[in-house]
């Protein structure tokens, strides 16, 4: 009996009504994670004087296998969220576990067993890849440093790998200024590979690339996901990138994630304005295939204003400051991120007064930018002119 | 997990246009692609530029007639402490300047005779040399791996080992170098020795090394802690750390074959330094005891007897200037070379 009880409790904490059943125990889980960077300052002594709230309390899943996207503007801290979950950055606040196992504030000697489960893919090929060492040496490093040697020896496994990701075996003796970006990003998915991961998170992994290299790399990566069985946690700054990778999607503005749900929720029955905003910004042709109610083509959203500053963030909901639908209530009570009515199982949004779950156009366009309004407003006068 | 099948598609989906950062291909013996290394084309880039190599050239002639002092006064049949003037009197005249011209220039003795004590100018600088050199040599390395740890200590752990690191450079950098070799030199050899006795030469050499080196390191590790910050943050160090790679190996492996190129390129501007700077103290009378032969001493001495024998300043101050331009200019080259960019 209270062997009975004490199960449903625990099933009852970790599921939060977020995981569809099927999943089983998650991989890797953040609950309440928090990452506050300190500002220094002051003279003689330095101290803190204030803090970036880069990330403030998120929770997130993600299951064995499973492809997670991480999706907010530039500065919203999903760089952050990737190195605290890589154990890179020091949470401040929150809890990590792996595979059931808190991770939150191990060592680099309590992490050793499970360093070469949880790799990650960086943003910039050119910083990524040590400028004095030859392929064969960075993606063999890894294996060094954990002891591993597959059979055939390291030069063999690191030349299936090369073959793995698309590049020559011969290269292995070459260094990293003899490659294009896309050839080193991936060199680096090769060493991300070169431990048999479980979870791999990349952090913007094509963003610095050629629009016409993207599509390789991306293709890559699916690739290994879905050929190994590896999980991961695609990081990219709009919506259109990880549309085909994900399937699920989480959206982060400002220190927190909006929503997150199944990839199929977010893209055609969006609720946060902001998750809105940000598809309206996706080209057509991408979300070709999404079932639009409606047929009138697309929703239009232009928002005004930049991302306020994570060192003194909107009181309440912090979207409120760009938020066409804000009402007194979004100053002063922050959103929880639940299952509001009308939303799927797994579909969760932080918002009190959430949008119809549809993309398709609205009567009038919301354009909140003065200046793109006129500009818009006024076309056949410009064209006069000029 | 990687079969070969899956590795074949992976080929194929690779374009050709990707493959355009490859155009410098080499192919080496085995039919292997061997690719250049950074420090390969430094190589490459520095064998181009002629001045850098004719002055390499010149400081190694240098550092070779230092190190082979001894074969060479073997073969030429005299030893730098001999008095000469003193067993032939034909050598020296009555006020014990040479007799000849030119202070004695002749094909027994090429650069002529020291006045007063009649020693060969030729021998004394070949040893003087082989004596400042040995130990700006010391003072450099000695003053590098300071440097080093110090500077990547300071920069890869932050925080109060930075902190602490950071102030005592400052401290160290606030002392006024030659005041203080001169004024410190004489106290740290009184300490150790009874100021009546003579000091031995190789606790003298000891005493000068110390005091350089403790004020030579600070430039070099305020350097190196500035790149090693900017290294820390690079990505590739973050994916040894995503790989649980040690500190000790990461400073080694990642940070260390990066700074190779401010190291080197310091050091070069360092070494020449050291000797005008351990000349200077020489000068100053704080140097190494005679009869050691000094580079710096002869420039004392030629100082002294300037009015009557300018010749025998002549050589050691020639040999002095051409040495410090040719290693200035192979410095410059040096950074050039590593760093094309930069260029002037
Ligand atoms: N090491 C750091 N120290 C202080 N602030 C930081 C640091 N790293 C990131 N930040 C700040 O945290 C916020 C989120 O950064 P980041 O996670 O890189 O965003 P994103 O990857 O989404 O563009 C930004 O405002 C950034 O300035
Ligand atoms: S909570 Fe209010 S301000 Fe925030 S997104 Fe919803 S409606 Fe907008
Ligand atoms: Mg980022």
């Amino acid at each position: 009996m209270s062997e009975d009880l004490t199960l449903t409790q625990h099933g009852e904490g970790s599921s939060e009504g977020a995981r569809p059943a099927r999943r089983g125990e998650p991989l890797l889980r953040a609950e309440k994670l928090a990452k506050h960077f300190p500002i220094m300052g002051g003279f003689p002594f330095k101290r803190k004087v204030g803090e970036v709230q880069a990330v403030s309390g998120i929770d997130l899943e993600v299951h064995a296998g499973e492809s997670f996207g991480l999706v907010g503007e530039s500065g919203c801290g999903k760089s952050t969220t990737g190195r605290l979950l890589t154990r890179l950055l020091e949470p401040t606040g929150g809890t990590i576990s792996y595979a059931g196992q808190d991770i939150t504030h191990a060592t680099r000697k309590q992490m050793a067993p499970i360093r070469s489960e949880i790799q990650m893919i960086f943003q910039d090929p050119y910083s990524s890849l040590n400028p004095r060492q030859t392929v064969g040496a960075i993606i063999g490093g890894p294996m060094e440093v954990n002891g591993i040697n597959p059979p055939g020896g390291r030069e063999k496994r690191i030349r299936e790998l090369l073959e793995t990701v698309g590049l020559n075996p011969e290269h292995y003796n070459r260094f990293p200024h003899e490659f294009s970006g896309g050839q080193r990003q991936r060199i680096g998915v090769a060493r991300a590979l070169a431990l048999e991961p479980k979870l791999i998170v990349a952090d913007e992994p094509v963003s610095a690339l050629d629009v016409s290299i993207q599509a390789q790399v991306v293709n890559l990566l699916q690739k290994v996901q879905r050929e190994m069985g590896i999980a991961f946690v695609f990081i990219a700054h709009d919506l259109a990138i990880v549309r085909h990778f994900s399937e699920r999607v989480a959206v982060m503005y400002l220190g927190k994630i909006v929503e997150v749900g199944e990839r199929e929720a977010i893209y055609s029955r969006p609720r946060h304005p902001y998750t809105h905003a940000l598809l309206s910004a996706v080209p057509e042709a991408v979300l070709a295939g999404e079932e639009q109610s409606g047929g009138e083509g697309k929703e239009r959203i232009r928002l005004a204003g930049d991302v306020p500053s994570p060192i003194n963030p909107p009181s309440g909901c912090r979207f409120r400051t760009r938020c066409w639908k804000a009402q007194d209530k979004c100053a002063t009570e922050e959103p929880p991120l639940v299952r509001i009515p009308g939303n799927e199982e797994g579909h969760l949004t932080a918002c009190h007064f959430p949008e119809e779950p549809t993309i398709a156009a609205r009567e009038e366009d919301i354009v909140l930018d003065k200046a793109l309004k006129a500009m818009e407003d006024a076309p056949a006068d410009t064209a006069k002119k000029s | 997990m990687t079969s070969s099948s899956q590795a074949a598609e992976a080929g194929a989906d690779t374009p050709g246009p990707d493959d355009a950062g490859l155009s410098s291909t080499r192919v080496a013996k085995n039919g292997e692609l061997a690719g250049r290394s950074p420090g390969q084309l430094m190589w490459m880039r520095f064998k181009r530029d002629r001045t850098g190599v004719i002055s390499a050239c010149v400081v190694l002639a240098f550092f070779l007639i230092a190190a082979l002092a001894p074969v060479i006064s073997w073969l030429y049949g005299k030893d730098p402490y001999t008095r000469y003037g003193e067993l032939d009197p034909h050598l020296l005249n009555d006020n014990a300047y040479p007799m000849k011209p030119n202070g004695g220039i002749d094909g027994e003795y090429w650069f002529g005779l020291e006045p007063g004590l009649g020693r060969d100018v030729f021998t004394q600088l070949i040893y003087g040399i082989r004596t400042s050199l040995s130990l700006a040599v010391i003072v450099t390395l000695l003053s590098v791996v300071t440097a080093i740890v110090i500077g990547v200590a300071g920069g890869y752990f932050g925080g109060k080992v930075d902190y602490f690191l950071g102030r005592l450079t400052d401290l160290m950098m606030s002392f006024p170098n030659q005041l203080f070799f001169v004024a410190f030199t004489p106290v740290v050899a009184a300490l150790l020795v009874d100021p009546r006795d003579e000091m031995p030469t190789w606790l003298r050499s000891c005493v000068l090394i110390y005091v350089m080196w403790l004020l030579g390191w600070m430039t070099l590790a305020r350097l190196l802690r500035g790149q090693t910050l900017s290294l820390r943050e690079r990505e590739f160090v973050e994916a040894a750390k995503v790989a649980g790679t040690p500190p000790f190996r990461i400073v080694r492996k990642e940070l260390l074959p990066n700074l190779v190129t401010p190291i080197l390129v310091q050091a070069t501007y360092m070494l020449p330094n050291n000797v005008t700077a351990i000349a200077g103290l020489s000068f100053l009378g704080v140097g190494l005891p005679e009869p050691t032969p000094d580079w710096g001493k002869m420039f004392a001495k030629g100082a002294e007897v300037y009015q009557s024998d300018i010749t025998y300043m002549f050589f050691p101050g020639g040999a002095m200037v051409i040495f410090i331009l040719a290693f200035n200019l192979l410095g410059d080259s040096v950074r050039d070379a590593f760093d094309p960019k930069s260029g002037r």
